[in-house]
């Protein structure tokens, strides 16, 4: 409780010093960066995806399922058992299904073979909509990704299918197509651009790929809500103009491979808060 | 080769040897993007087909493309350019502004009712009010005051907006005429908004 009512009151007065912010916002563009900034800083102690990491680490320990097991026995690269650090180091390639995977996926994988949920099920609307009550799928995420917080980013590059991946994800990331013409690149290939106000990451760029390698998942003021990697990567693709990108999908992972790889060196400190 | 040469050969060979073994063609890439996609309503899995234009400027995302090729690239954009049938370049600017501030359309969460917008202000400065724009594309504060309202920068700049790709092959901004986002006579609009010496770009 004294969680919600710290996130709250912290967010109460953030919203109250963007608002406050607004009149000088014609000033300069630098001010609305600068009151971001303080937002974020006002709201660092009291993340409402704190909650969400509670409820995932419940969930995580439930019995559930056809197979009534908990996820405790789940393999994210570390044996299973073992969650602090594993996220840091995924994508990777997993011997027992042959395959690069992602924490979501691996999350997923595990639902189905320890659980007996059938894939379907655990792959179906893993984002909660607006207004709705964050998904299980969300806060399980928010559970692992916070027990690899502070560890250094190091998606591994020595299995054939870790680096194809890899590769795969870079050309992924430069494919423009649609109505648009718009590739990942066009957004996020150069320094100090923006989208009206909104700062872009260089993500051909070491530093500003680490940044943002280790900030999602994230708290979205905006939305209420904990977005996912998975989740930033579909909406990228929605705002590209492209089809809707299925969930752990082959092309969202090997995008994420190729961001985590070139993030190698960041330090994981996520769930992060965005606007 | 000396002996030592061709050690340092061989062992080059060895370490390049896992990565050569992987090297992913765009055909694979293809493959994966149409399984990893779905339609939804109006945005089909063809849009992903990638057009010769898309096809090259992916290709050369990362390294220099060949001058001949991007002037192959630069004429055909511009030989597709469609000019107004009745020599009518200019709308009202007000109208403009509106769909130069409006993101909407051919998104999968839009419909086919939804009017789509030109989101200029997503890239460009455009009117000295809008202060929430984008700095992907160069400011166009002041377009018409600069370069007059000649015919010539009336087709230039019509030209343009229907298919940039005409004057700088494989730029970022998307080709409003020839991939029918805007139509004929939103184009028109927008126009006005940057050449009209009423609008207020140009005041």
């Amino acid at each position: 409780m004294s969680v919600i009512r710290r996130g709250a009151v912290a967010i109460g007065a953030a919203l109250a010093l963007l608002v406050a912010a607004a009149p000088t916002l014609s000033q300069a563009q630098s001010n609305t960066q600068a009151e971001l900034e303080k937002y974020r800083q006002m709201l660092g102690d009291g993340n409402p995806a704190e909650l969400l990491v509670m409820r995932g680490e419940g969930l995580w320990k439930t019995k559930r399922g056809p197979k009534q097991a908990s996820l405790e026995g789940c393999d994210l690269g570390k044996g299973p058992g073992v969650v602090p650090g594993t996220y840091a180091e995924l994508p990777r390639y997993f011997a027992d299904t042959d395959s690069v995977m992602d924490a979501e996926a691996r999350i997923v994988h595990c639902i189905v073979t320890l659980q007996g949920i059938p894939r379907a099920d655990a792959v179906r609307n893993p984002y909660s909509g607006a207004g709705q009550r964050q998904t299980d799928m969300e806060a399980l995420v928010a559970f692992v990704v916070e027990e690899s917080r502070g560890v250094t980013i190091n998606v591994p590059q020595k299995h054939p299918k870790e680096i194809a991946a890899a590769q795969r994800g870079e050309k992924i990331f430069y494919f423009r197509g649609g109505p648009y013409d718009f590739s990942c690149a066009s957004c996020h290939g150069e320094d100090d651009k923006r989208i009206r106000l909104q700062d872009l990451p260089n993500l051909n760029k070491d530093e500003p790929a680490r940044r943002a390698f280790a900030t999602w998942p994230a708290y979205r003021v905006s939305q209420g809500a904990m977005r996912t990697m998975q989740w930033r990567i579909y909406d990228c693709f929605r705002q590209q103009r492209f089809p809707e990108l299925d969930y752990i999908s082959p092309a969202s992972i090997d995008l994420i491979t190729f961001l985590g790889v070139r993030a190698q060196g960041g330090k994981m400190d996520s769930p992060a808060i965005k606007r | 080769m000396t002996f030592k040469s061709f050690v340092a050969a061989a062992a080059l060979v060895a370490v390049m040897a896992p990565a050569a073994q992987a090297q992913t063609s765009q055909a694979d890439v293809l493959t994966i993007m149409k399984s990893s996609f779905k339609e939804r309503g109006i945005a089909k899995l063809d849009r992903l087909d990638q057009n010769e234009l898309q096809k090259q400027c992916s290709e050369y995302s990362t390294r220099p493309m060949p001058a001949p090729m991007k002037a192959a690239l630069e004429k055909a954009a511009l030989d597709d350019v469609k000019y107004p049938a009745d020599g009518r370049f200019l709308g009202d600017w007000k109208v403009g502004e509106r769909i130069a501030q409006s993101g909407v359309g051919l998104q999968f969460s839009d419909n086919e009712k939804t009017v789509n917008g030109g989101n200029c202000y997503a890239c460009h400065q455009i009117s000295k009010a809008e202060i929430s724009y984008g700095n992907i594309g160069p400011t166009l504060y002041q377009y018409g005051k600069l370069r007059g309202n000649t015919v010539e920068i009336q087709r230039y700049t019509w030209a343009r907006i229907w298919n940039a790709h005409a004057f700088n092959a494989c730029n970022i901004m998307p080709r409003f005429g020839a991939a029918g986002i805007l139509s004929e006579e939103q184009i028109r609009h927008v126009m006005a908004l940057l050449l009209d010496p009423a609008s207020p770009v140009n005041r």
